[in-house]
């Protein structure tokens, strides 16, 4: 076991998988000579060459296209998109080709390719630096969706992705990268090393697609969220003495159905909270299932916790994160007595 | 100085109830391209992009560098695999109005493009085919039978009813699956031939994909990674002077050849008559030599007329001249290739006619096999249960209770 953040974390798990495995490669912008922009495959192309780590031109449409060429001519690839937010250009290859090549094609070809992207804001990134698209992708059938929330369970859920013979975009929330954060952008940033979570297996292990983690057990309320907001629902909920059980989601699809049907089901009450805009988001498919399978166990009307929307604004960042205050009020909502 | 700027609409030659104009077509004679050698510099053979390699003339006779001297057995290959498309397409469009399959495109014209290129190419090269390159599955040797399953999406489609009519793909026979989607599969032949040759394969990479859809910006991904990597593929475009109603103008070649994308990436182009079997074979095969050996990727321009409708619900009269067809400069590829053969002694109006009618045959009683299996209204269906399948490797549980509902509303 060592100390790693999420970064840290990453990179191991690529190091180990270009060590394990001769068809894997990574590509990407600035990810080859220089590590990446947020250091992610630092080394990987001095250990591994150029052939392995390799650097592309700035132009996520061909990354992507040649990535799923890549792919069905027997090489598992990992492509990094620079930012959430770069990831449109690529789009028409992820929706219209890489999700539906195995369907259309009778399972006879398929694309093993992971698409590594940063998300997420709280790094002052603007309005093209801060995007959370993940509800765009799970909306689309063919692919798998991923977003961890911490050092171990990142490198384990990409190994998975990497090994996994569907396609997967994995999302990065790039707050997370260096700490554990509890949406108080005054505090001091706190290290992964001080959490267990930053405590990660050198070695290769995965952590299984579809499998919620819950975080905490608790009785009073479930709080469904994923990436960013783990740490910030898991806040809320304490500086209000709640017993809230709280379920990181680790992957969107496939999607543990049935964790948070037994937790809303003990519970009675539920919030849903992401980063990601409201109107038609992620939330809105959380609320419905809870709605459809668990409607008799609730005791309160479900609660939806997100950005605002309109796009990120560069100024007003803690005005649209969704942080303590907004997840307070929402859990506020659902534990008052019908 | 008074403003002069004003939007140019590019020139379409000739409307319907016009005059065919095929003035703007540049045409270099037969045998008049020098064949540089395969590991030339691109900036030495800038010129076989705006030129046009041709070896056919006007007297069927075979000429200049370009010449490949073919075997006469070659050459019978090809006519047949040619006269095969043909036949199959004619048959499977007046299936097509008879109501037994929803829609299907035709390659008339354009037959060269497909089967002379396939022919140059290893059976090991993967083939990334646009809708109108049914020429390439012939060549492939796939089954009629197996392509007309297809067509009907029955039983024994390869694609389990899930794509339209001509969307083949076959695995085994290295022929990438057609998408439907334009142009996505130009970049993804350049990434394939990025894996073989980071795998350090000798196989190369070929894709097609029409003048139109240059337009698209993957077309231009193609070209950028081809050109950075070096990738072994060859990337053809079939000008074929019609994207549905729209002119070749609008999608940027007026003013200069699709072929001189090429050098503008930094890779060989070139320009070649695609109705002239022996010409579309002999730069086929300089540039799977060229990518072979190491010298990158080469951009081919087929240039060819589309003979047909762009589909079985296009109607061509609408938008072009009547007899726009039999104008066109560069003839017809089975015309052309057939005098040829009879000019040098090595077929006959006989033997022609002989191949006609069992080519015929052929498509006939294969059709009558391929029904058999069921069609979109008769016979054999799939099960609909495989709707759900091949969307993940594993049926996740949301499709799996989504099938089961199906089922259920379908009791």
């Amino acid at each position: 076991m060592a100390n790693m953040n999420m970064i840290q974390a990453l990179t191991s798990a690529m190091d180990i998988m270009l060590g394990k495995d001769p068809s894997v490669i990574l590509m990407g912008e600035d990810i080859g000579y220089f590590g990446g922009v947020f250091r992610a495959t630092e080394g990987l192309q001095r250990k591994y060459g150029e052939h392995r780590v390799i650097d592309t031109p700035i132009a996520e449409g061909g990354i992507v296209a040649a990535a799923i060429g890549m792919s069905i001519n027997g090489l598992r690839p990992v492509a990094e998109i620079q930012f959430a937010d770069y990831i449109y250009p690529g789009f028409d290859q992820i929706v219209s080709e890489l999700a539906r090549i195995r369907y259309r094609t009778a399972g006879d070809f398929f694309a093993p390719l992971t698409i590594r992207t940063p998300c997420g804001g709280g790094i002052r990134g603007g309005q093209t630096h801060s995007q959370s698209p993940e509800g765009i992708f799970t909306h689309v059938s063919g692919i798998k969706v991923v977003m961890p929330s911490n050092p171990f369970d990142a490198k384990g859920l990409l190994i998975t992705c990497i090994e996994d013979d569907d396609p997967v975009v994995f999302f990065e929330p790039k707050r997370l990268y260096n700490g554990p954060f509890d949406g108080d952008p005054t505090k001091p940033a706190v290290p992964w090393n001080a959490h267990p979570k930053g405590q990660v297996d050198e070695g290769y292990y995965t952590v299984p697609l579809g499998k919620a983690d819950i975080v905490r057990t608790g009785s009073e309320v479930t709080i469904i969220t994923y990436g960013t907001m783990v740490f910030v629902a898991a806040a809320a909920a304490a500086a209000m003495n709640l017993d809230a059980e709280i379920i990181d989601l680790r992957s969107l699809v496939p999607l543990d159905v049935d964790t948070i049907c037994t937790s809303v089901r003990k519970t009675g009450r539920c919030v849903v909270a992401h980063e990601a805009t409201r109107f038609s988001g992620f939330g809105a498919e959380l609320l419905s299932i809870v709605q459809e399978e668990c409607f008799w166990d609730l005791e309160a009307p479900i609660q939806r916790v997100t950005g605002w929307d309109t796009p990120y604004p560069h100024a007003f960042e803690w005005e649209y994160f969704p942080g303590q205050a907004r997840v307070s009020m929402a859990l506020k909502t659902v534990m008052e007595p019908a | 100085m008074p403003i002069k700027s004003r939007l140019h609409l590019p020139h379409v030659p000739a409307r319907p109830g016009e005059k065919p104009d095929f003035s703007y077509v540049q045409i270099s004679p037969a045998g008049a391209v020098p064949r540089p050698q395969v590991n030339a510099l691109v900036k030495d053979v800038a010129h076989l992009a705006l030129e046009m390699v041709r070896v056919l003339d006007d007297n069927a006779d075979a000429v200049g560098a370009w010449h490949p001297h073919l075997d006469a057995s070659e050459l019978q290959v090809g006519l047949r695999h040619m006269l095969l498309t043909r036949i199959y397409d004619e048959r499977m469009q007046r299936m097509q109005r008879g109501g037994k399959i929803s829609f299907y495109i035709r390659s008339l014209g354009e037959e060269a493009v497909s089967v002379a290129q396939g022919m140059a190419l290893s059976p090991s090269d993967m083939l990334f085919p646009g809708y109108r390159n049914q020429g390439l599955q012939i060549v492939r040797g796939i089954p009629l039978v197996n392509l007309m399953c297809q067509l009907l999406s029955n039983t024994r489609d390869m694609c389990k009813g899930r794509q339209l009519p001509v969307m083949y793909h076959s695995k085994a026979n290295n022929l990438f699956s057609i998408s439907g989607n334009l142009a996505t599969q130009f970049p993804q032949a350049v990434g394939w031939a990025m894996a073989a040759a980071i795998k350090g394969e000798g196989n190369l990479a070929a894709t097609w994909i029409g003048e139109g859809s240059t337009a698209e910006a993957d077309f231009h991904h193609a070209l950028l990674f081809a050109s950075v990597y070096q990738a072994p593929v060859i990337l053809n475009v079939v000008n074929n002077q019609w994207a549905i109603s729209t002119f070749q103008g609008y999608a940027g070649g007026e003013q200069r050849s699709f072929a001189a994308r090429g050098p503008g990436y930094g890779m060989a182009g070139i320009r070649v008559d695609g109705n002239d079997f022996l010409a579309v074979y002999s730069v086929t095969q300089w540039a799977a030599e060229r990518a072979r050996t190491g010298g990158g990727p080469t951009l081919i321009e087929l240039v060819t007329y589309r003979g047909a409708a762009h589909s079985t619900s296009d109607d061509p009269a609408r938008y072009r001249a009547k007899d726009d067809a039999e104008h066109w400069p560069l003839g017809d590829p089975i015309i052309r290739l057939k005098a040829h053969m009879i000019k040098i002694g090595e077929w006959s109006e006989e033997r022609h006619e002989a191949l006609v009618a069992e080519l015929e045959a052929q498509v006939v009683s294969s059709w009558k096999e391929a029904v058999t299996f069921g069609t979109l209204n008769e016979g054999p269906k799939l099960d609909s249960d495989l709707m759900f399948e091949d969307v993940f490797k594993e049926m996740p549980e949301n499709l799996q209770r989504q099938q089961a509902l199906m089922r259920k509303e379908r009791s």
